[in-house]
């Protein structure tokens, strides 16, 4: 579903990925580990389309096309979607009008008729129960006000409403009580399916505990360190990630 | 292409009213002095008292230079080299319904989505329209005159109406006012006037449209609204103007007088023609809108959403004369390319326990600047007056720039005077986050901007609720942070 190769990217002439090479199949499930600063929110936000990246070198397909070529929006209407780490507050815009008219957007570009509101709020209702979120928070305005919490289990309920094929969730584990994570990790779950590829970005191994890759992807300074199963994320928990660069390192002097 | 690139599209579109009418037109000739304002009155008929105001306020005029002290910036104004009366020439007898009305003339009225025609009369809006210098025609006369209300072209007004017209005109914005409210006493040509009678509630929106045709031409028209004792109206405006290179002046006068337990709103939407994406041509709005609450428990409220003009200059205000009188201001101002705004609101407190609400949201894109200037000022009889003012601007871009100026002056301790005030910029990353969800650029523009201009739209009629959100979208969208 995904190809990732050789991929380089600056921001600000500062180059944060360094060559990254991936492969993701539908129907898999990704986890991407890593200390602070080593470019995984970078590649999240890349593959979903931010313009401020520059790619130096590199390419991404995505479904056999070539991601980079298409604007954030025509890659959500294709099916990417990223969860942000930080969601961004729009006030006056209530949290329905923007989920409606997102929904929609999506829709209209397959060529499906556009819900209209009841329809619309029977869907959201019954996600929302599912997200474990208070309904007030659809006449809110779009994140704003929101606790932490509440932000991510918003990010959740779009994830569950927009139904994508690639979906990438930037450290949506963060800042989440041990119950709030059981419950996105049970939404998640709920996701994954034969067609439906997940990248999960995350700085600990806990997530992984109630979702388990199919592998995992170790990124330091920009590179992919090393590539594993599941259990790659247990060693890591165990011996930090100072392991593997020391590891890396001593290959590089010897 | 990339999201900067479509919003930078987006932003130059172009103007939707642009279009010129060819019509044949009674111009009178180039340039003012004091036949220009004899020959005005003569073709109106006017009755004597009209001639020597017009005349007093032109010799007055003659005294004053035009207002430097805003935060606007304007090549001066040539005016012996404009036109002052230019009317369609099939009016010359005067239209008596539709059916008289130049089918050209109708057609623009058409284009610009007025609902002048019989089967668009459902729609409950009863209009004015005001081409170039004259109006052209009222809707819904009959009906409102069951009632006893007067709608109807000030020229009408002055004839059927003389004493009113005589007892109210000037009694909220004298002559001597200032210089665009001088000018506009001597040579306005035409306007709506309306009367609603004691205890009478009207049942309709009233409407009025302006729009500038001719070339050269100044348009200077007055309203004056007139709600008796517990009456209720509720107005609205709407102008438009087609492209031009040089620019045009138009500075019009609203008088609106509130008496006991009355209540007027007033709602604009104007979208005079802007100038080009370099600035050149475009409307100078020169505006002086006054509303005084002269009875007690009296409410008057004002509502703007202003997209057009190159220039606008305008202060729509009230007097809170009456003791528990309320004044209320809205205003969504957009300056996109090279548009200069500088508008606010006035609130007088001179009654005890008089309430005042200012909310002003100022919207900037591509090189436009946006100046909020508002005064709150309890004299000191205004026993327990209270204001609350709100001020909220938003930057899209990296060239445009909004301002504030706020003025406060309480000569009672009893008073209770706020202000709050915000800037904000639409973020790249708003914008990433709305198209991340698969929202176009544009919508999600549009959208961030509806939501910033909520409050505002909210008291706007229904209709036109939608239509200056349509109208927002169309002036405004683009220009990325």
């Amino acid at each position: 579903m995904l190809s990732i190769k050789n991929l380089h990217v600056c921001i600000d002439g500062k180059e944060i990925l360094r060559g990254i090479n991936l492969d993701v199949k539908a129907g898999e499930v990704h986890a991407i580990m890593g200390p602070n600063a080593s470019g995984k929110s970078t590649l999240a936000q890349l593959l979903a389309g931010r313009e401020i990246y520059k790619v130096t070198a590199g390419s991404v397909h995505y479904l056999g096309r070539d991601l980079l070529a298409m604007s954030p929006e025509r890659r959500a209407c294709e099916g990417v979607f990223l969860a942000f780490q930080y969601p961004v507050e729009i006030p006056g815009v209530s949290n329905a009008l923007f989920l409606k008219t997102a929904l929609n957007a999506i829709r209209k570009y397959h060529r499906l008729p556009e819900l209209d509101a009841m329809d619309f709020l029977k869907l959201v209702r019954e996600r929302m129960n599912r997200v474990g979120m208070d309904e007030a928070l659809l006449l809110r305005a779009v994140n704003e006000g929101f606790s932490g919490g509440e932000k991510k289990r918003n990010e959740i309920l779009q994830l569950n409403i927009l139904q994508p094929k690639l979906a990438i969730l930037d450290e949506t584990d963060s800042g989440l009580d041990i119950d709030a994570l059981k419950l996105v990790a049970d939404c998640v779950n709920d996701m994954r399916g034969p067609d439906r590829a997940i990248i999960l970005v995350t700085h600990y191994q806990r997530l992984l505990d109630y979702i388990v890759p199919d592998a995992v992807h170790v990124l330091s300074q920009g590179c992919i360190l090393k590539s594993g199963g599941a259990d790659l994320a247990k060693d890591l928990e165990r011996h930090g990630y100072n392991w593997l660069e020391t590891g890396d390192l001593i290959k590089q002097i010897a | 292409m990339t999201t900067t690139q479509q919003l930078n599209e987006l932003i130059n579109r172009e103007y939707q009213h642009g279009f010129y009418t060819q019509l044949e037109a009674d111009t009178i000739p180039l340039g003012l002095n004091e036949s220009t304002i004899r020959l005005i009155s003569a073709k109106k008929n006017e009755p004597a008292f009209m001639l020597e105001w017009r005349l007093k306020a032109y010799q007055h005029w003659l005294t004053l230079s035009e207002p430097r002290w805003s935060n606007l910036d304007w090549s001066p104004i040539d005016y012996q080299n404009a036109y002052y009366y230019s009317a369609p020439k099939s009016e010359k007898n005067g239209p008596r319904d539709l059916s008289e009305i130049d089918p050209e003339l109708l057609r623009t009225y058409e284009k610009l989505g007025i609902p002048l025609k019989e089967q668009k009369m459902l729609a409950g809006v009863a209009v004015d329209a005001v081409f170039d210098s004259v109006s052209v025609a009222t809707t819904f006369k009959q009906n409102l005159s069951t009632l006893g209300i007067i709608f109807c072209p000030f020229s009408e007004a002055v004839q059927k109406y003389p004493d009113l017209v005589k007892q109210y005109l000037g009694s909220v914005v004298p002559y001597t006012d200032n210089f665009f409210a001088s000018l506009n006493a001597a040579v306005f040509s035409d306007g709506s006037f309306c009367y609603i009678p004691p205890g009478v509630h009207c049942p309709m929106e009233l409407s009025t449209y302006f729009r500038i045709n001719a070339k050269n031409t100044g348009q200077f028209e007055r309203t004056l609204i007139i709600a008796d004792k517990d009456a209720y109206v509720s107005y609205l405006e709407g102008c438009t103007a087609p492209m031009r290179d040089e620019h045009q002046l138009h500075a019009a006068v609203v008088e609106l007088i509130a008496l006991e337990g009355a209540r007027i709103k007033y709602a604009t939407v104007q979208n005079w023609y802007p100038g080009d994406k370099e600035g050149k041509g475009g409307i100078y709005n020169f505006v002086t809108k006054r509303g005084d609450c002269r009875g007690e428990k009296s409410h008057i409220s004002w509502t703007q959403v202003e997209t057009g003009s190159a220039i606008t200059w305008k202060y729509p205000s009230v007097i809170l004369r009456g003791n528990g009188s309320v004044g209320e201001f809205y205003s969504v101002a957009l300056s996109n390319n090279h548009q200069q705004a500088d508008t606010g609101t006035k609130m007088i407190h001179i009654g005890r326990d008089t309430k005042s609400t200012v909310l002003s949201k100022g919207i900037s894109a591509g090189y436009g600047q946006n100046t909020y200037r508002g005064l709150i000022k309890v004299l000191s009889d205004a026993e327990n007056a209270r204001n609350y003012t709100q001020c909220d601007s938003l930057l899209l871009g990296e060239h445009c720039g909004a301002h504030t100026f706020p003025y406060i002056e309480v000569k009672n301790p009893s008073a209770k005077v706020e202000h709050e005030a915000s800037t904000s910029r639409i973020g790249e990353e708003q914008l990433f986050y709305c198209t991340q969800r698969g929202i176009s650029p544009e919508n999600a523009v549009s959208m961030i901007v509806s939501g910033f201009c909520k409050a505002v739209f909210q008291e706007l009629p229904m209709e036109f609720a939608v239509e200056a959100q349509k109208l927002l979208g169309v002036s405004l969208e683009g220009s990325t942070g």
